[in-house]
Order: structure tokens, then C-alpha cells, then sequence
């Protein structure tokens, strides 16, 4: 069910794409976008919930998380964000715009072995987004981008958990080469709408600007007066 | 022979039958279960007791693992909010009151899923015995009273493994007041759903929430097919409910 479907005022709007393939970036311009048109427009943000960060730098690396530990403690996470934040402003009529969604968890999930349907179902108590675009870029491409600034990868965020290599980098690669995998898998099911990663940034967001004004009619979003 | 040392070496004998701690039955997932855990693997048994605070479920279960132990059974016992990855959040949690409701609920799961994976699979995997004091039901009620579906509860527990048997310790609120006060002299915020602001008053607010549980407890008594037992009795009389059932579980 989407906001839409529930007969919420606001919309849900998600960007999801691997590491590296331009999310942050696009979700900014468009937030910006939406906002100097004067809309009533919300960023996510995923910044994590203490109690939970407690407990994920904790195990890191002392295998004390599985998969469905992993699965739910996210889903917590999210959850909470989910009741407090996103749910209120849907229901007050806000533009919500997402840097990943459940799809983003719903990967994570399914590449460290858990059951689709049963992530999908612990997930259940959320909406789907009114518009999901997925930021398809090439896997060399981002991943590149990601290792040139020699980062310093998060160790679930990274897949290290998963022992895909010795070396940091290649288990980071192959990590998100998997999870490119699930979404191009996950695609159809949830109707996401592919936006070419090899465009220039500004031709991505002029598709993305395009696809969202003929999608929502955005002049219902405009702050009172 | 005294009448006292006859009874004493009856008892020996008596201790000297053995029990099987070992299923016949395969054990089965709710649901989809924990990935790569094959059910055929789990062959000890497990017996869960369900109630309220108050019902006398520990002290049933502490006589039950010194009964069991005696009889020569390796026992385990597990129940709620003790996860080695959750359990000191998930206390900070319930203190400040911080969570989102969801965002309890699967605080909640993933404690049970620790524990799950880490203690109670290995320990039927070893052969042992598991008590559990509270299992899924419990938080499945809680959150049935607190506006979750069924549906989406049973797919998040559907991780849970199948019981051998589970006894639900039936006492009424009115009696579970007076045990919790004798106890512990207040009635605990959480145990009297005072998030759910069904009055200010604590004291009523315990006796309507408790009576929300029981009704909910009643409907999964139905699906999953709790043995029921009159937590009224006296303890004694629990515990002999307990063992003659325990026995004729561990003798088939």
C-alpha cells in the first residue's frame, strides 16, 4: 500500500541505487528543487538511533549478528524513524523524499541469506513509496567512486560481516556487485523507475525533475499561505 | 521397613526410569525460520510456560529443572530480555520510554532471535531440555493489545521454533494485583500498559490491561494450543499438573 492507496495527503518518494551510484546527489537536487518551488518537502535522514548503533558497533566484527538479528535490528531502526518522522508528515501532507527505503534493507537482507518474503513481511507495517527511482548505475563505476577517496567503510555497510574477501576492498566490490543483483531483481515486483547512471548528473536529475511533475500534481504541496 | 525409607527408595527406583529428553516427532519452524538451521537437526525438547507476572511461572519452572535434572536431563532455561546482543538496550529502552511502538516490538524480536539462534537452537541441537519462561506468545499479545497484526506478528515470529508443550499458568487480575503488591509491595508501568493510557489511575489501569492480555492469550491458546493450567491452585498443585505432563510429554 502506498500513501496514495491509504489516502494520505503527502506522498513517499525513495532513491535507492548501490553505494556510489549517486543517491545523496540526486536526492539533494531534487530536494532542493522541491523546496524552492515552495513545496512542503521532508529529507529523510538515516542517521542511525542510538540504542541500536550502540549495539551494531559493538558486534562488529565479534560475529555476534546473523542474518535475521541483522534483518531485525535494522528493521527497529527503521521503524522507529518510520512512527515518529515519516508517518506524521505523510499524514500532514508532505513531499517525503527518501536516500534508500526498505529496498536498501530488503537487499541487505536477502544477500546475507534471509527469506524474501520473510523481510518483506517484517516490513510489512510500512508504505511502499508512491514513486521509487533507482539509480542504476555501473558497478565499476560506483564502486570506484566510492574507493578513490579511500574511504573508511562501515563494517555491515561494506558487507565485511559476509568474509566476501581477505582484501577490504574486493569484499566491499563484491558486496555491492550482489546487491545490484537484488534490486535489478527487485525491480519489476515494486515498480521501480530506472534512471541511466551513465547520463551526467544533471541529465539524471532533469529525467528525475520530469518524471516526479508528471507523476504528482506538486501545486496540492505548496505551503499555506 | 519404616514407612519413611520405603517411600525414599521408592523414589530412587522411581528415578532410575528413564525419560527421553529425545524427540520422536521432527521438530518444525512457525514459519520461515533461521536460515541454514535444519529443523531434522533439533532433537531435544522443549517445553514453554506462559502467564502473567505473578502467575508463578519461575518459581514453576525452578521446580521444574531441579525435577528434570534429577530425573537426569540436561536443561536449559531461557525466557525474555535476556539476548547477550539486546538485553542492556532494550532495558535502556523500556526506561525512557523512547522506542516507537514498532520500533519496540521488533526490539523485542531481535532479542528473541538472539537468543533463539545462540541458545535454545544449539541446545536442541545438543539434545538438551529447554525451558522457557515466556516465549513468543507473550510478545505476540502484548503487541495484539497494542494494535499489530496478526499477520505481520506471525510472520516476524515465524522464525520462532515449535514448542513439545506449552502450559499457560491461568490466574485472574484480580489475584495477579495481589500477588505482584505482596511481592513487590507497586505494580510494575510496563505489566499495567500504562503506555496505553487506558486510565491514569495505575491500579485500574492493571486490572484492564491484564484482562486485555488474558483475552489475547485466549485467542492464541486456540491457534496454538496451549495447555491451560489453574494458576490458582497452590503451587503444589501446579507442579503436579506440570510434571505428570512433563513425564507422559518425555515418555512418548
Amino acid at each position: 500500500m502506498t500513501p496514495e492507496l491509504k489516502g494520505y495527503p503527502g506522498r513517499l518518494i525513495a532513491v535507492e541505487g548501490i553505494d556510489g551510484s549517486g543517491k545523496t546527489t540526486q536526492t539533494h537536487l531534487l530536494k532542493r528543487w522541491l523546496e524552492l518551488q515552495n513545496l512542503k518537502v521532508y529529507h529523510a535522514d538515516w542517521s542511525t538511533f542510538q540504542l541500536v548503533k550502540k549495539t551494531t558497533t559493538r558486534a562488529e566484527g565479534r560475529q555476534l549478528i546473523t542474518p535475521t538479528t541483522h534483518t531485525l535490528l535494522h528493521a527497529t531502526d527503521f521503524g522507529d524513524i518510520y512512527d515518529l518522522k515519516l508517518l506524521p508528515l505523510l499524514k500532514a501532507g508532505y513531499l517525503v523524499v527518501c536516500d534508500r527505503y526498505v529496498f536498501a534493507a530488503f537487499a541487505a537482507s536477502i544477500v546475507r541469506g534471509c527469506p524474501q518474503d520473510w523481510v518483506t513481511g517484517v516490513y510489512g507495517f510500512a508504505c511502499f513509496p508512491d514513486i521509487t527511482l533507482f539509480l542504476n548505475a555501473r558497478l565499476e563505476t560506483a564502486v570506484h567512486r566510492i574507493l578513490r577517496s579511500r574511504p573508511e567503510l562501515n563494517y555491515f555497510d561494506s558487507g565485511m560481516d559476509l568474509r566476501l574477501s581477505p582484501d577490504t576492498y574486493d569484499a566491499f566490490r563484491i558486496y555491492q556487485e550482489r546487491l545490484q543483483e537484488q534490486y535489478l531483481a527487485m525491480g519489476t515486483r515494486f515498480d521501480f523507475h530506472m534512471i541511466d547512471g551513465d547520463q551526467p548528473i544533471e541529465a539524471q536529475q532533469q529525467t528525475i525533475r520530469q518524471l516526479i511533475a508528471g507523476k504528482l500534481s506538486l501545486d496540492d504541496f505548496t505551503h499555506d499561505e | 521397613m519404616p514407612a519413611r525409607k520405603k517411600k525414599a527408595r521408592r523414589k530412587i527406583k522411581d528415578s532410575l526410569r528413564p525419560l527421553k529428553s529425545r524427540s520422536n516427532q521432527p521438530k518444525r519452524f512457525y514459519g520461515y525460520g533461521i536460515p541454514r538451521v535444519d529443523p531434522e537437526t533439533l532433537i531435544g525438547k522443549m517445553i514453554v510456560i506462559e502467564g502473567a507476572d505473578g502467575s508463578g511461572r519461575s518459581t514453576q519452572i525452578k521446580r521444574l529443572t531441579a525435577w528434570l535434572e534429577g530425573q537426569g536431563l540436561a536443561t536449559i532455561q531461557v525466557g525474555l530480555k535476556r539476548s547477550t546482543l539486546v538485553s542492556a538496550e532494550l532495558e535502556k529502552a523500556k526506561q525512557g520510554n523512547i522506542l516507537s511502538r514498532t520500533a519496540l516490538s521488533l526490539f523485542y524480536a531481535t532479542d528473541f532471535a538472539d537468543q533463539l539462534e545462540n541458545r535454545i537452537l544449539p541446545a536442541l541441537q545438543a539434545g538438551y531440555m529447554v525451558l522457557a519462561d515466556r516465549y513468543i506468545y507473550t510478545l505476540m499479545a502484548r503487541d495484539l493489545v497494542r494494535g499489530c497484526g496478526m499477520e505481520w506478528l506471525e510472520n516476524l515470529y515465524g522464525t520462532a521454533v515449535v514448542p513439545d508443550a506449552v502450559f499457560y499458568l491461568n490466574v485472574s487480575p484480580d489475584t495477579l494485583v495481589l500477588r505482584n503488591i505482596a511481592k513487590s509491595s507497586r505494580l510494575d508501568y510496563w505489566e499495567s500498559g500504562m503506555d496505553l493510557g487506558l486510565s491514569p489511575d495505575l491500579f485500574e489501569s492493571f486490572i484492564k490491561y491484564q484482562g486485555m492480555m488474558d483475552a489475547q492469550f485466549k485467542k492464541l491458546q486456540r491457534k496454538y494450543q496451549f495447555k491451560i493450567l489453574n494458576g490458582e491452585q497452590s503451587m503444589d498443585a501446579v507442579s503436579r499438573a506440570l510434571h505428570s505432563a512433563t513425564e507422559s510429554l518425555l515418555s512418548s
